[in-house]
């Protein structure tokens, strides 16, 4: 069978002649196969420990279980994220911002790779060898080998240098248009790093100042509570870092992939904006059912968390009506007719389709989640790893996969067959199902009481925890499904690289056009010192007095102990 | 702004804070707060060394009234048993000797946190008889999985 382009058999062909440059591509490529590579180990990962702990395998004795969980945690969420995210801005910075990145922003951006590869080889080298058995989370006072929080803080700040790449460019071109609004694709890019920038602070801060010092023996005693708060600090902060190049794609991409136009240059950005202001000083979320914090502020937090309803429900209008103005101008009619019209056959659009479907019960089960009372009945339960599933693991991860469909093929200057299009769509549908399988079920056997982060066990055979079993095969059932999904991205990812025919036309980069309607921006939304004045504010207000209590109530401090 | 688009904010707006006065009203005029006492204990290791923690153990303070002082370590709990009649509202205070560990027991709102160096307290009234199970739910180690104990309610015979 001759294997056609699919894009030249659509309506709308880019007629942009937009190829990368050399160097970005080598850039953006190091990025994206240093993220698929932490895909194949961390989802290994998740399959073997879901197999264990449902009873189905027994691991050899060199291999823990939370050895496993640790490697999937810290791979797939802070490594596969990190690297494809960064990846996938340079790319649309290079596309929208005059068609290559500043030579600044290349040296950048090589510094920041290389300094978070050396800190994930590390760290992931110290995992295998089961000497930072700790999860991603690595909570003081349990001490992993000093190298591991040596690694942890290379990622972090590596991941500063790629932010100050974004930057560099960004600035850049505002020199070079006075008085204009940036385009929509490096707004959203700059905001997300200044969130990054922001919430990292706190993870930065207790690596460096607290667990570096006392794993290399320098001081005694740590502070595990102010920890934690450092740590939640960046958490919950995190998760927005995840989700919003996300939303970049469907607000900025994938208008132009079902043809159509982005309504409004306005709402988008005060969106991003409003996710700048509410992702950090709500921490405390995660720490609702601890000691040393005291209700008056995890009850504020938990109001400021709401708060990111309103960007949701935005988020949620803007690109439903996008699909809607679409389907319309092709002709669609009635009420729901322009469903009919969109763009179904094209993996580009499927995935991050079966992505937004997902995030519909996502989003309730996280704000069950923050429910300052509810969080009791299900904090720490499998619960929590199902709603992250849905968030993280489906909704980022599927869009993640709609981009790289045709991201590498326009780097590598390859053509998207229809082959690999439709293979795109029955991995997206196997990924659906075997969320639906895992996740799902998670939240159920959650709610029944199963904890989290937890090796199989029966507890002594008390029916509580017998009435779960069932369920664990569902899930692994699922993560069965969900393997099967990761390798076929794989054979997408490899085959693209290096196999899918060569091409001479450039391949397509969508980027939305503004509907004609669609008004200026104001000013203020681009005013960034602003915007970081606010977040820095809300954040002092949430923080201040609880912090200060931290160290007023303060016990002796934790020496460092090993259980595993 | 579309019109439609004004509709759906306020309509979001509006539950939105609807929600959150509920939680608002169930926090302050309720008493139902998760736990968050600032008292803290000696240095960790030497928690055993000092009241209240030297005596772990369970407490009648009062009619149908107990006090829980609980202390966990990997891999298990002091006491690991619980028995009190049903009805009884029990106060637990529960600490570390080593590393974070948790307390959860399903199907009640019991669900603590617990840090070294601080003393976590909940008071919960068990109503129903039978033999709950308790759980560690923060991973602390090779054998967190295993680290359980259980409180048995039993039925009054009144
Ligand atoms: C083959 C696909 C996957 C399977 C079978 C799987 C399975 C699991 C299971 C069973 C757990 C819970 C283990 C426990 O609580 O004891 C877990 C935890 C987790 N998973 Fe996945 N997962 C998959 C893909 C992903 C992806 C793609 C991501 C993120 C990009 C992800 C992120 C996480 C995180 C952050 C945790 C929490 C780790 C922790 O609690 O320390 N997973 N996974
Ligand atoms: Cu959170
Ligand atoms: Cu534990």
């Amino acid at each position: 069978m001759a294997e056609t382009a699919v894009y030249d058999r659509k309506a709308n062909i880019d007629s942009s002649s937009f190829r990368f440059q050399p160097e970005d591509k080598r850039l953006i490529l190091a990025h994206l196969s240093f993220a698929f590579g932490a895909l194949l180990i961390g989802t290994i990962a998740g399959l073997l420990q879901t197999l264990q702990r449902a009873g189905w395998i027994t691991l050899p004795p060199q291999i823990g279980y939370y050895q496993l969980l640790t490697a999937h945690g810290v791979l797939l969420a802070l490594v596969f994220t990190t690297f494809f995210i960064v990846g996938y801005f340079y790319s649309g910075l290079a596309r929208t911002l005059g068609g290559e990145l500043n030579p600044r922003a290349r040296v950048l951006g090589w510094i920041g790779f290389y300094m978070m590869s050396v800190g994930v080889i590390i760290a992931t080298a110290l995992i295998l060898v089961n000497e930072a058995t700790v999860l991603y989370t690595f909570y003081a006072p349990m001490e992993a080998s000093p190298w591991f929080y040596v690694g942890a803080a290379l990622l972090v700040v590596g991941s500063w240098f790629s932010a100050f790449a974004v930057f560099s460019s960004y600035l850049r071109w505002r020199r070079e248009h006075k008085g204009e609004s940036s385009p929509l694709f490096a707004f959203m890019a700059v905001a997300t790093m200044i969130l990054w920038l922001h919430a990292t602070l706190g993870v930065a801060v207790e690596v460096v100042f607290q667990l570096i010092p006392w794993s290399f023996g320098w001081v005694d005693r740590i502070n595990v509570s102010l920890s934690r708060t450092l740590f939640w600090y960046f958490g919950h902060a995190l998760v927005y870092f995840w989700l919003l190049p996300a939303y970049v794609y469907w607000y900025v991409n994938i208008p132009k992939i079902v043809g159509g136009k982005i309504f409004s240059n306005s709402l988008p950005r005060l969106t991003f904006l409003l996710f700048i202001l509410f992702s950090i000083p709500v921490g405390f979320h995660h720490q609702l059912n601890e000691p040393g914090i005291t209700s008056f502020w995890k009850f504020l937090q938990v109001i400021l968390t709401m708060m990111v309803v309103v960007p949701s429900l935005l988020t949620a209008f803007s690109i439903l009506a996008t699909f809607e103005l679409a389907g319309r101008a092709k002709g669609a009619k009635g009420l729901f007719g322009w469903i009919k019209k969109l763009p179904w056959k094209d993996a580009r659009f499927f995935s991050p389709v079966m992505a937004m479907l997902i995030f519909v019960p996502a989003g309730a089960g996280g704000i069950i989640l923050a429910s300052y009372q509810l969080n009791q009945t299900v904090h720490n339960t499998w619960f929590v790893t199902g709603h992250f599933h849905m968030t993280l693991a489906s909704t980022v991860v599927l869009t993640f996969f709609g981009i790289a469909i045709w991201l590498i093929p326009s780097l590598t200057g390859r053509k998207l067959t229809r082959n690999m299009n439709r293979l795109g769509i029955v991995q997206a549908i196997l990924w659906g199902v075997g969320m639906i399988f895992l996740s799902g079920t998670m939240h159920i056997v959650g709610l029944m009481g199963a904890p989290r982060r937890s090796a199989y066990a029966t507890y002594g055979n008390h029916e509580v925890a017998m009435a779960w079993l069932p369920y664990y095969d569902i899930i692994a059932i699922g993560a069965v499904f969900l393997f099967v999904g990761s390798l076929i991205e794989l054979y997408i990812f490899l085959h693209l690289m290096f196999v899918a025919p060569k091409t001479n036309e450039p391949v397509q980069y969508p980027i939305g056009d503004m509907a004609e309607t669609a008004k200026e921006p104001p000013r203020i939304l681009e005013r960034w010192s602003v915007w970081i004045g606010l977040s820095l504010t809300l954040s002092i207000i949430a923080y201040t007095i609880p912090f200060i209590s931290l160290f007023e109530h303060a016990p002796p401090g934790s020496l460092p102990i090993r259980t595993w | 702004m579309p019109r439609y688009e004004k509709i759906w904010m306020i309509f979001g707006f509006a539950s939105l804070i609807l929600f959150l006065a509920i939680l608002g009203i169930m926090a302050a005029f309720m008493g139902l707060n998760p736990p968050d006492s600032l008292r803290t204990t000696v240095a960790p290791e030497k928690v055993e060394t000092a009241p209240p923690f030297d005596q772990p153990g369970v407490y009648q303070i009062g009619p149908k009234e107990y006090r829980v002082v609980m202390l966990s370590y990997v891999f298990g709990y002091n006491p690991g048993t619980i028995t009190i009649p049903q009805g009884s509202t029990v106060h637990f205070e529960a600490t570390s000797r080593d590393v974070i560990h948790g307390v959860y027991v399903p199907g009640t709102n019991i669900n603590l946190m617990l840090i070294p160096g601080h003393i976590t307290e909940f008071t919960q009234t068990f109503n129903k008889p039978g033999e709950y199970l308790y759980l560690c739910h923060e991973y602390c180690g090779v054998g967190h999985h295993l680290m359980q104990g259980r409180i048995i309610v039993e039925p009054s015979t009144t």
